[in-house]
């Protein structure tokens, strides 16, 4: 199993290393990434993957084997303790396992608050804001607030906010594990719909196998606590998936080749 | 029972108001019931000063002009020291609730000091805010303003200290800095917990300058002095209708607060309807 290596010392800006089996220019770089909480518990050890543009990579695992954590160290949101992570933008979207919309504020509102933050002019963020309600298909309820939404809404605005500044890098912790299965997979044919549309590059933490084949082009393995990568497999099929794809020689082929992984990573 | 006919939500509507309605009534008409019984056959005429039948302190407290035009001046001149106190406790509580939630230091210096402002006794206080502030208008707010500001602190401290932390994530991965997330992410989040800390010290606050005018004898008379002359005239009836407005007073306060609150936080906590 081959895995991209990335270069040791972070550089911003500056050409970066397309080692391995990925041809493509790396966004993201894991390299031999651990993490060890203040309290001892060891979450991640000797993490090393590339994410290239454009690509989607999911990572399934057991729960609580450390996957969130590998996005909240990609997007710096928790420091390493050891080895390293580079990232060659700056530009990044996060959605987090619930929809975290601020009660207070109309989905529209909601939307514009990301670019509120990062300073951009009142006009700029309000048309942005309206291009991702119309990208997530939310017209109509631009001046609802939060609690009158369903969970599947309410995902679909944190979607749509997190794509606000066309993010390059999506990274999405476990969006769609609170639905029901219809909403889910409603969300998944949104999903791939957009990553095709849009053409960011994604890191998707699951612990659904279905939804992992589905939606990447790449899904990688993780074992239990402490969490490090086990298996790798690609799926080859272009974007975006339809529907039915799920039910597929191929889809399911892919499947039973990630369940396999996973059930080694538990012995 | 919403897709019932006309007649049955309003026949529903109906029993619901009598169910909320007539117990406290049935409690009012035992109390009065008792009243009378009390002061006719209890104290008798001799001591009935100390408890007067209820319809004669409805027709000296109520239905004679020159008592009721002395009584609601003395509540005008209450509510206005009552408020006035209220608002600068409210200005002050969240101002010092926002530099304890910024700087761990601040809180551990001042909240101690807060905490003994809310259990010393408010009557402890009084005379020496009288020695230094005089014994007016500014005395008296200053009263209310005392016992008005802990349950602000608290309850505004605790809003802004609850925010998830989930919705920190978001304003670090976009830089924000301190400023940005006090007023987008923190006092937002506070503000029910605001009203909440607001509703119990205005109860607080009418409690408060009802006190001081027992002790603030300058300026123009809230209801507090007024209770204190019928007390010394044995005016066992007007005490009785003073203390009826005192008591609406607070009524008024906590339910105007709670209307405010309710109005500012209806949309974001209404329940689901899709």
């Amino acid at each position: 199993m081959a895995l991209p290596a990335a270069k040791r010392a972070p550089d911003p800006g500056g050409p970066m290393s397309t080692v391995g089996t990925e041809p493509r220019q790396p966004v993201l770089g894991f390299h031999e990434a651990c993490k060890t909480f203040p309290d001892g518990t060891e979450a991640v050890r000797d993490v090393s993957f590339g994410v290239g543009k454009g690509e989607f990579v999911s990572v399934v695992g057991p729960s609580g084997c450390g996957k969130s954590t590998l996005l909240r160290l990609a997007a710096q949101l928790t420091p390493l303790t050891g080895g390293s992570i580079e990232r060659s933008l700056d530009n990044i979207g996060y959605v987090f396992q619930d929809p975290t919309l601020l009660p207070w504020r109309t989905v529209r509102r909601n939307i514009e608050l990301l670019g509120e933050l990062t300073g951009l002019a009142k006009q700029e963020r309000q048309s942005l804001a309206q291009d991702a309600i119309r990208l997530v298909g939310l017209d109509g309820f631009e001046n609802h607030y939060p609690a009158a939404l369903s969970g599947g809404m309410k995902m679909r605005v944190s979607l749509a906010r997190g794509l606000t500044l066309r993010p390059k890098l999506f990274l999405l912790d476990e969006p769609f594990g609170a639905l029901d299965e219809i909403t889910r997979s409603g969300l998944n044919d949104e999903l791939t719909r957009l990553f095709a549309a849009e053409q960011f590059a994604a890191v998707f933490i699951t612990h659904s196998i279905t939804e992992a084949v589905f939606l990447s082009s790449r899904v990688l393995v993780m074992s239990a606590r402490p969490g490090r990568i086990i298996g790798q497999f690609d799926v080859p099929v272009p974007f975006p998936r339809r529907p039915e794809f799920r039910f597929e020689r191929e889809f399911s082929q892919i499947a039973e080749q990630v369940s396999n992984a996973l059930r080694e990573g538990y012995g | 029972m919403s897709d019932g006919p006309a007649s049955s939500r309003f026949a529903s509507r109906l029993r619901n108001v009598v169910y909320t309605v007539a117990p406290p009534l049935v409690v009012l008409a035992v109390a009065v019931g008792a009243m009378y019984v009390v002061s006719y056959l209890v104290l008798g005429e001799q001591k009935q000063f100390l408890l007067p039948p209820p319809h004669e302190v409805v027709k000296e407290g109520f239905l004679d002009s020159t008592n009721l035009k002395e009584q609601l001046t003395a509540l005008g001149d209450t509510t206005k020291v009552a408020l006035f106190g209220l608002g600068i406790a409210f200005l002050l509580g969240t101002l010092f609730a926002i530099l304890m939630s910024q700087a761990k230091w601040v809180e551990r210096s001042f909240y101690p000091y807060a905490v003994i402002i809310q259990t010393t006794p408010i009557l402890a206080i009084v005379p020496l805010v009288g020695l230094w502030f005089g014994f007016d208008f500014a005395a008296r707010v200053i009263v209310v303003t005392l016992i008005a500001l802990f349950p602000i602190i608290t309850n505004t401290l605790h809003g802004l200290l609850t925010v998830d932390a989930s919705y920190h994530d978001i304003f670090t991965l976009h830089r924000a800095g301190r400023v940005r997330r006090l007023f987008k992410l923190e006092l937002p989040h506070a503000v029910p917990d605001m009203f909440i800390g607001l509703r119990v010290s205005g109860g607080l606050a009418v409690i408060g300058a009802i006190v001081g005018e027992f002790f603030f004898r300058q300026g123009s008379p809230g209801i507090g002095r007024l209770l204190d002359v019928y007390r010394a005239e044995l005016r066992t009836d007007l005490l009785l209708s003073a203390l009826f407005w005192s008591c609406l007073l607070g009524l008024a306060v906590f339910w105007c607060v709670g209307y405010v609150g309710r109005r500012a936080t209806r949309a974001w906590q209404e329940e689901r309807r899709a």
